[in-house]
């Protein structure tokens, strides 16, 4: 053989090499739960990834992005952490997303650190997850990030007494503690802390207990579907909205159940990142592709968590292509325009800040339909949860 | 009126508990029916209270019936179900052992679920209710929403109708001598299938009044049956199999303690509510009013 052909197939080789990096693919991991009774939320994260490649495109700069879904059925660490393993080891992902359960996302933590892999949270909203490796990005929100400021603005409207009724297990403690550390460091008074057991089905007891007390408002945190579904009844059929006491709340009235609450919804007060009926262009982007590619989804606060979080993996992707640590620092700090408003990812909590809303539950007059207007807004919130 | 006063605490707990109580008698008398007299251990009970709820609310909500049409609409489907596959499976499953009805009956829920989700999806389907449901009724010393009352009233409707028909009417007692003994109670010229036949598709039938009428407390999505399902046994299990009183005397027992309990301890709420009910069928594996099998 001569030189020449050698240097040929070199030349030739490299030029192939070259080109296939050029072209290479770059996989993501999504973990979530796709079947169960919490499938919705897998749904809803699937159909904004696909939104969004639909609006995008499946290239992020020179490489193209593939998802892989992973089935986590409910709150499963055990499992999650063997499809977290398969998925690094055999299916060679970069990227790691979802996690609805914060459960979920602790059981990977050690793994995600071991690969380095980016693994961005579309909605597990535990403060002190992201301390647990610093490969954890959140495009969700926490707890006390949407607690806290509605504590703060509940007081700046005259609201001085509170009772919380929040159910009695890991999130509903946290914005049980958010919302009185908030509400009294104001100098406000919570009169009544009730914890409701997760199996209740019958929430009479509670409020009226609360409605004989008078408080000013009622803030609850309320896993959502059916528990929201008969508190809200309850609260409405029982007086306590007659009376005058106010109901606070998050993400109790979110969009995918809110037209089934009916009528007991309007007027219902939330403190919360994300409302379908946001105004602003890209929501509306946003919201008109969904519903011209799947008829009948509802955007929520799962949807936009997944949208942004894809959102931020391109970004990734782009800068860094593979290179983990490379893509964790090119994400901290940026800065960007989502559906839900502008986002930051914040370099120290790694969850983005946010502006949160106080929104009230309306009968759009247009459609019929019920949305959460939002009346006012608390800009770029932190996690308020991370030093606490 | 507050809580604080010893005698409102009391009768909020009543009035309360009564309600509460009522609503879990309303979604387990069906299945006092099924499992308790005819001895088929029916975990599919909650999805026939779920095909109920769904046509309730596609009736109400998508067709846009009154809300007396979209339940007529609602029991009638849910016996149009019901009796077709009471003739194609449930009669295979009456002769399965106890751990094959629980396997049979189980897959059934899963496929009645996936049925729903399919067709309505995994949202809430809630089931509009006339207005006047929701207006409050002043008891003098509180108010009470009217549904309550109504789902009382119907309750004591739904004993007394059982008490005359199962007690004092033809089918009752041929109904109990075919369960009781099949074999002879058809060699004595008793019709036993179709007996079964219909004591089914009345267990169908209050299932699905159950689920529509309780739905305000238990509200229905596609997984309904499995959300509920532990509350109805409790029911059943308590009150005793084969008595329709005792589950009566059961939902009203516990609906008032586990009401006290969330007035007077929240935290403590779930736990005296299963601490009660295995101190009850420790002390009566029969439950409350159940026979002593011979």
């Amino acid at each position: 053989m001569t030189r020449i052909s050698c240097a040929a197939i070199a030349a030739a080789l490299t030029a192939l090499c070259g080109q296939m990096a050029g072209a290479d693919t770059i996989k993501v991991g999504v973990i979530a739960p796709f079947s169960g009774p919490f499938a919705t939320y897998g749904t809803q994260y699937r159909n904004a990834i696909e939104v969004y490649v639909a609006q995008h495109g499946n290239k992020a700069g020179e490489h193209e992005i593939e998802f892989v879904y992973k089935d986590s059925g409910g709150p499963n660490p055990d499992q999650v952490r063997s499809i977290a393993q398969e998925l690094l080891i055999r299916d060679r992902v970069d990227y790691l997303a979802g996690f609805t359960f914060t459960p979920n996302a602790l059981a990977v933590a050690p793994l995600i650190d071991q690969s380095e892999t980016p693994t961005v949270i579309f909605n597990a909203a535990t403060s002190s997850i992201n301390k647990e490796s610093k490969f954890f990005l959140r495009t969700s929100y926490t707890m006390w990030q949407v607690s806290e400021p509605l504590a703060q603005w509940a007081f700046d409207q005259g609201i001085k007494t509170v009772a919380t009724t929040v159910s009695d297990y890991g999130p509903g403690i946290d914005a049980e503690t958010a919302f009185r550390a908030a509400f009294e460091e104001r100098g406000g008074k919570v009169v009544d802390a009730i914890r409701m057991p997760l199996s209740t089905t019958d929430f009479t007891p509670f409020l009226q207990r609360v409605r004989d007390e008078k408080p000013d408002a009622v803030f609850t945190f309320l896993p959502g579907g059916p528990p929201t579904f008969t508190y809200t009844k309850t609260y409405n059929e029982n007086g306590l909205a007659q009376e005058g006491i106010r109901f606070l709340g998050t993400a109790e009235t979110e969009e995918v159940n809110l037209q089934g609450l009916g009528e007991a919804a309007v007027g219902l007060t939330t403190a919360y990142h994300y409302s379908g009926a946001h105004d602003s262009e890209t929501n509306r982007a946003f919201t008109a592709k969904l519903a011209e590619m799947f008829p009948g989804a509802v955007a929520n606060w799962s949807s936009v968590g997944a949208y942004d979080g894809v959102d931020l993996i391109y970004h990734m992707v782009e800068t860094s292509g593979s290179d983990g640590p490379a893509a964790i620092e090119a994400a901290l700090g940026r800065e960007w325009e989502s559906p839900r408003g502008p986002l930051k990812l914040d370099p120290e909590t790694r969850t983005v800040a946010q502006n949160v809303y106080i929104r009230e539950v309306e009968r759009d007059p247009a459609s019929g339909q019920l949305v959460n207007r939002e009346k006012g807004v608390i800009a770029n919130v932190g996690d308020l949860g991370w030093t606490r | 009126m507050s809580t604080g006063d010893g005698m409102g605490l009391f009768l909020n707990i009543l009035v309360d508990g009564a309600a509460y109580g009522m609503i879990l008698f309303m979604i387990a008398v069906g299945l006092s029916v099924t499992m308790g007299l005819m001895r088929v251990v029916n975990l599919a009970h909650g999805g026939f209270a779920l095909i109920g709820g769904t046509l309730a609310h596609w009736a109400g909500q998508d067709l846009g019936l009154a809300f007396p049409l979209a339940l007529a609409v609602a029991m009638l489907g849910t016996l149009a179900i019901a009796l077709p596959l009471e003739r194609l499976v449930y009669r295979r499953i009456y002769g399965f052992g106890e751990l094959q009805q629980v396997l049979a009956t189980i897959g059934l829920t899963f496929l009645i679920i996936a049925a729903v989700n399919l067709w309505q999806g995994s949202a809430l389907l809630p089931v509009p209710l006339p207005e006047s449901f929701a207006r409050p009724v002043d008891l003098g010393f509180r108010t009470l929403p009217l549904h309550r009352l109504v789902v009382i009233g119907s309750g004591l409707a739904v004993i007394a109708g059982l008490w005359l028909l199962l007690d004092r009417s033809r089918f009752g007692i041929r109904l109990r001598a075919a369960v009781d003994n099949r074999g002879t109670a058809s060699a004595l010229g008793i019709d036993t299938d179709r007996i079964y036949m219909v004591a089914f598709g009345l267990g169908a039938l209050l299932a699905a009044l159950g689920g529509i009428l309780g739905a305000e407390l238990l509200p229905i999505d596609a997984y309904y049956p499995l959300r509920y399902m532990v509350l109805f046994l409790i029911v059943v299990a308590v009150g005793g199999l084969g008595s329709i009183a005792g589950s009566f005397a059961a939902a009203l027992g516990l609906g008032m303690i586990e009401t006290a309990a969330r007035y007077l301890a929240p935290d403590l709420a779930t736990i005296a509510f299963f601490a009660i009910v295995i101190l009850v069928l420790a002390l009566r594996p029969q439950g409350l009013m159940g026979k002593v099998s011979a």
